[in-house]
């Protein structure tokens, strides 16, 4: 007899929002420290340079400058921009944390003002002088492939940083030749900026007495923090405390670990006074991580029927001027998922990394994964053109099929549950599809040009284990939680995840509130401190619930087992004999029984000990994912475009999705449609944009353009639950599962409506301009 | 330069430097870090107070320009927690936030937008926070957010 109601799969209004909407949260840049300074940086104008002189003796006179550094004064006492994921020797290059005699992008750290006050701060980087010579840079993806080209680093043989050559597959070259058609595309999936809403900020304060280092800063991983400042800083780990306080965004930046991140200790413990930076916008779009940047050069062969048979190419992505923390090894993630939901036979598909003088990509909301399913969505469009199929009927024969799973991929992906049918038959009723052509039809015949773009899709949630990371990838895969039940019986749980907006100190407080049977209000979720919490990884990758609400889980359970066996010896009853009806131990049989407030008060009070155990109720566990997760979905969208002048209308956005079983629906629909724009946001405007001589030139919000609220219809949500047995949760990641989607779907909407004007082909983002110049070029 | 100015509805007498940005003055100054810095370029909205009612971008304004003016900030759109503003409400119970950087100025934004507005169909909504920018929600709960407010009868206390 259930007792109380469960409240995990319940809507729950979230507890970190009290805070919030009053403006008492406390981001780094709210921090203010007794005798606290301020950093400004002096960053590279020049995209290649050779830097000839330094002249600080301006900003040392200005009153109010303490100090001013450059790489001389770092030169041997500290590491190197902190990297997990090293490309081989002689491909891989050292990054230091200010310009060693050479710059090599704009937006490279040059030197560092510390003054009083954050303008005085900005003032003494303004009178730093540098004399830069400048040097040939080189942007383009494929002229940096060139043997020609400018080397970003002179001692490297060429430009690349990662290279993992075709398979030359047999079989690939088999399906090719006994395919009936082959499809060749070329896709550029442009660079985009993370733009989290806070940027990075960073407030370090050395403790000459304790010798300790407390560091505030915008991270998703505070442990990865620690353990890289620590070797950069050749500091032992114990001496440093980092804390990521409210962190406002991340999508993927906030994974590195950067420069400034190991700097700033570096020099509050030379001034033994705490420093503090915050970035300004445009060091944040010229000096944190973009994402994507990739160009694919992809054949497809396939069968008269739809049959996708196998997929060949190349991914050619632009690592930037340096490998950043997980940077080299993302593009990785793409031919592993290129296959998407489909049983593509073979595919061989080389990567290749490459340095450009730009700023390092690195981890952006999907991470490989998007720029995979991107192609192979815009290779099935092509094959359903090229065989005449409807676009949903050839996605629909390339299924894997519901009863495969577990189905190990061409790739050797393997993908852990799945019914792909039933969330693109739910997608095609809500949509009405037959009625949403028969309406294209309709508005085409008045000249209209409407567009209905289909994507279906998986992707990698929650990566496991941790042998099989990426093979250049030095992080484990685990995650820990622990679980601390006060004598009163309230509960503090800390997790290794790192949340900023996806709201785990609700949904891991749901998982305890149904465990014990007290109130969500009764539970306290920490984490952020590295004091505080047990050794943990981080907050990316879709793995807060996965892996970390599993790790909680487990925890839970430890703690629910021993005061199991608490209640049976204060009830004097075998533990077998006891359950927990979600409010009380019971006795099989008897009307015994001992709430769990009481039994928290007995392991605490412990006036009758239990033999065999240890007084309190605590448990620490870490939760090593065997495998990892792939959620799914069928999006639909249409479109209108203006002939006259190229505007792209949402007119409609349905998104079926599949994420496992779902702890919070309201946080979940709050990923999914916050997901979903973001990877409209892609598709529709944003791109970073350098010029050939590496200057950007979007490196203020007026010049790169961000989705905003009325470009946008309201997204029609639904879903199918198919579970994983991966976890016990059965939850699957959603945190990127709708940038993944969205993207290519409203990319074949658009091709849709410009294809009977002739248009064949299109490249992000779609701009006006960029789909009036497609249509004035088609009609030439 | 001397300023004087009502700060949610506290006097308050600085002395300050022409350049101070009036966002660095409340939250440096005052220390109400509630208004965010996002794009200093008046694009993203993080920084929005009312200036005499009317929702305004602080981080392009000097702290002279509001001189003898009154500012609400985000801390002063509720006494405590049991009388929260209906559009603080609303935020939380659509799930209007995620990260939380943009909402207190989303909130400011969309209270003076029922202010003058008590009952904005969607359309008006999303076109009133064009100037704000949500990297996180999608906007939509935002949206229903105001929506919630409004039924609420979104004007509140002030």
């Amino acid at each position: 007899m259930p007792v109380r109601p469960v409240s995990v799969g319940e809507r729950i209004k979230r507890r970190e929002d009290p805070r919030l909407i009053r403006g008492l949260a406390s981001y780094t840049d709210d921090l203010k420290l007794h005798g606290g300074l301020h950093a400004a940086f002096v960053r590279s104008d020049y995209a290649a340079g050779k830097i000839d002189k330094i002249d600080t003796s301006r900003a040392l006179a200005r009153k109010g400058v303490v100090a001013v550094y450059t790489f001389d004064d770092l030169r041997g006492k500290v590491g190197r921009t902190p990297c997990v994921a090293r490309p081989e020797p002689g491909r891989d290059a050292e990054h230091p944390l200010l310009a060693d005699g050479f710059v090599r992008w704009v937006g490279q750290p040059i030197a560092v003002v510390i003054a009083e006050d954050r303008y005085v701060a900005r003032d003494g980087a303004l009178d730093v002088s540098v004399d830069i010579s400048p040097l040939p840079a080189v942007v383009d993806l494929r002229r940096a492939l060139e043997p020609s080209a400018p080397r970003v680093y002179a001692d490297h043989k060429d430009n690349i940083a990662l290279h993992i050559p075709r398979s030359n597959n047999p079989e690939v070259e088999k399906l090719f030749a006994e395919a009936d058609g082959i499809v060749k595309l070329e896709i550029i999936n442009q660079r985009v900026a993370p733009v989290s809403m806070e940027g990075r900020a960073v407030l370090a304060s050395w403790d000459e007495g304790p010798q300790k280092l407390t560091l505030w800063t915008s991270t998703q991983v505070p442990h990865l923090v620690k353990q890289s400042v620590a070797q950069c800083l050749g500091l032992s780990e114990i001496r440093i405390r980092v804390i990521a306080p409210e962190v406002g965004g991340g999508c993927g930046a906030k994974i590195p670990v950067y420069a400034e991140e190991c700097l700033l200790p570096w020099i509050s413990k030379e001034l033994r006074r705490p420093v503090k930076w915050s970035e300004t916008r445009t060091e944040n779009l010229m000096g944190t991580t973009h994402g994507r940047g990739h160009l694919h050069e992809i054949e497809g062969a396939y069968k008269k029927d739809g049959t996708l048979l196998a997929l060949r190419g190349r991914v050619i992505s632009d690592c930037g001027a340096y490998p950043s923390f997980f940077g080299a090894s993302i593009a990785t993630f793409t031919p592993l998922m290129m296959p998407g939901c489909y049983r593509v036979k073979a595919v061989d598909v080389e990567v290749v990394v490459v340095y450009t003088n730009t700023m390092a990509t690195d981890a952006y909301r999907g991470a490989g994964r998007p720029e995979a399913a991107y192609t192979v969505e815009r290779v099935l469009d092509e094959v359903a053109v090229a065989t005449g199929l409807d676009a949903v009927e050839v996605r629909r024969r390339n299924f894997i099929p519901k009863s495969a799973f577990p189905f190990t991929t061409a790739t050797g992906a393997i993908y852990d549950s799945g019914d792909y049918e039933a969330s693109l038959a739910k997608a095609l009723e809500r949509f009405d599809y037959p009625a949403a052509r028969a309406k294209q039809a309709k508005a085409r015949a008045e000249g209209k040009l409407v567009g209905i773009g289909v994507a279906t899709f998986t992707e990698i949630c929650g990566l496991g284990p941790s042998t099989g990371a990426s093979p250049i990838q030095r992080t484990g895969s685990w995650e820990s939680g622990m679980v601390r039940v006060e004598p009163t019986g309230n509960v503090v749980i800390t997790t290794g995840a790192s949340p900023h907006g996806q709201g785990q100190e609700t949904a891991f407080a749901q998982m305890a509130a149904d465990a014990f049977g007290i109130d969500v209000n009764d539970v306290e979720v920490m984490h952020g401190d590295t004091d505080v919490v047990t050794h943990g990884v981080g907050t990316f990758g879709s793995r807060g619930l996965v892996v970390g609400g599993t790790a909680v889980h487990m925890a839970l359970q430890k703690v629910t087992a021993k005061a199991s066996r608490i209640a049976a010896h204060l009830l004097d009853a075998k533990p077998d004999q006891v359950t927990f009806d979600g409010e009380s131990f019971r006795v099989a049989g008897s009307e015994r029984k001992m709430t769990f407030r009481q039994v928290a008060e007995a392991a605490h009070l412990w006036n009758v000990p239990i033999p065999g155990e240890e007084p309190g109720l605590e448990a620490v566990a870490r939760f090593e994912p065997t495998g990892t997760t792939f959620p799914f979905g069928a999006h639909f969208c249409e479109v209108e475009i203006d002939p006259d002048t190229g505007e792209v209308a949402l007119t409609r956005y349905l998104a079926v999705d599949d994420a496992g079983k779902i702890v919070n629906p309201l946080l979940a629909d709050g990923q999914r449609l916050g997901g979903i724009i973001q990877g409209l946001g892609q598709a529709m405007c944003e791109e970073v944009v350098y010029d050939e001589s590496g200057q950007l030139l979007t490196a203020t919000l007026m010049d790169y353009a961000m989705p905003k609220a009325h470009m946008f219809p309201r997204i029609e949500l639904d879903s199918t639950c198919t579970p994983t047995h991966l976890n016990p949760l059965g939850a699957k990641g959603i945190g990127e599962l709708g940038t993944i989607g969205s993207t290519p779907c409203i990319v074949s909407a658009v091709l849709d409506a410009l294809r009977p004007r002739g248009v064949k082909s299109i490249d992000m983002p779609l701009k006006a301009e960029r789909v009036w110049r497609a249509l004035a070029e088609a009609k030439r | 330069m001397k300023i004087s100015l009502n700060v949610n509805g506290k006097p308050q007498e600085r002395d300050v430097e022409p350049r101070t940005l009036l966002v660095h003055f409340l939250r440096e100054q005052l220390g109400l870090t509630g208004t965010h810095i996002g794009c200093e370029t008046t694009i993203c909205g993080a920084c929005t107070v009312h200036l005499d009612g009317r929702a305004v971008k602080s981080c392009t304004l000097f702290a002279v320009q509001v001189d003898g003016r009154n500012v609400t900030t985000v801390e002063g759109l509720a006494a405590d927690a049991d009388h929260l503003h209906p559009v603080q409400t609303g935020f939380w119970e659509e799930h209007g936030l995620q990260c939380g950087y943009c909402t207190p100025g989303m909130i400011m934004t969309t209270s003076a937008l029922l202010a003058e507005n008590p009952n904005p169909s969607e359309t008006e909504i999303r076109h009133a926070i064009e100037g704000n920018i949500c990297r996180c929600t999608g906007y939509q709960q935002i949206v229903n957010a105001v929506q919630h407010a409004a039924k609420l009868g979104g004007k509140g206390a002030r």
